[in-house]
């Protein structure tokens, strides 16, 4: 299996579609490299050779932001919400949902699995 | 959806001549919660009111962009569960 970027292996899918496995890249992105890198969209990514391959990783570090450091750009992002302290960050902090979602049901992905708690209305009936 | 670009921030223009007046000197106090707040303001400090009472924001660079209101909360969260939950 061809690397790209460090540690990402995408295997023997299409390139449009392996180059998806890349944080950063999805299929639009992926489209353009190919374009960009003269690359059928089509071929498969194991019979990429190590110039095509090159040709790939050094554009898309170049202008996109992937991997690394589009992990620390969102995660700087993040940080800074909360550390002025606005609404947002104060969401994040609490590891609620940050735009608005109702909480009252639902929004278990960024709450976590169920804690249930007894004697409340309703927990007779889940037995 | 965001705001247009064409029309650029809103800010309250209230606010914003009561601070080209005042300036840094004192805290603003102010309702003024969908202001945004642009690079002048930054140093100066606003009494911001959350329904209830004007809370403190001390304006820093990071904070430029956003509105006045997202610095002062209009909702206390006590936690859940009450004496029963306690251990």
């Amino acid at each position: 299996m061809p690397r790209l970027l460090g540690v990402d292996i995408p295997n023997d899918k299409q390139i449009q579609i392996s180059l998806t496995y890349l944080y950063g890249i999805g299929s639009h992105t992926a489209r353009e490299l190919c374009v960009k890198t003269q690359i059928d969209p089509t071929k498969k990514a194991r019979d990429l050779d190590e110039d095509e391959l090159s040709r790939l990783a050094s554009l898309a570090e170049r202008d996109y932001t992937v991997e690394g450091p589009l992990r620390r750009q969102v995660g700087q992002n993040i940080h800074r919400l909360r550390e002025i302290k606005c609404y947002r960050g104060m969401r994040h902090r609490a590891g609620l949902p940050v735009r608005g979602q109702r909480t009252r049901t639902n929004a278990r992905t960024r709450k976590g699995p169920r804690k249930t708690v007894a004697g409340k209305k309703g927990v007779k009936d889940l037995k | 959806m965001g705001r247009s670009t064409k029309k650029g921030p809103f800010v309250d223009p209230k606010l914003f001549a009561k601070f080209q007046k005042v300036g840094n000197t004192a805290p603003i106090t102010t309702w003024a919660r969908r202001c945004t707040i642009v690079p002048e303001f930054v140093g100066a400090t606003f009494m911001v009111h959350n329904g209830k009472a004007h809370l403190k924001v001390l304006v820093t660079e990071d904070m430029v962009g956003h509105k006045l209101g997202e610095f002062a909360p209009t909702r206390t969260f006590r936690g859940h569960g009450g004496k029963g939950n306690k251990r």
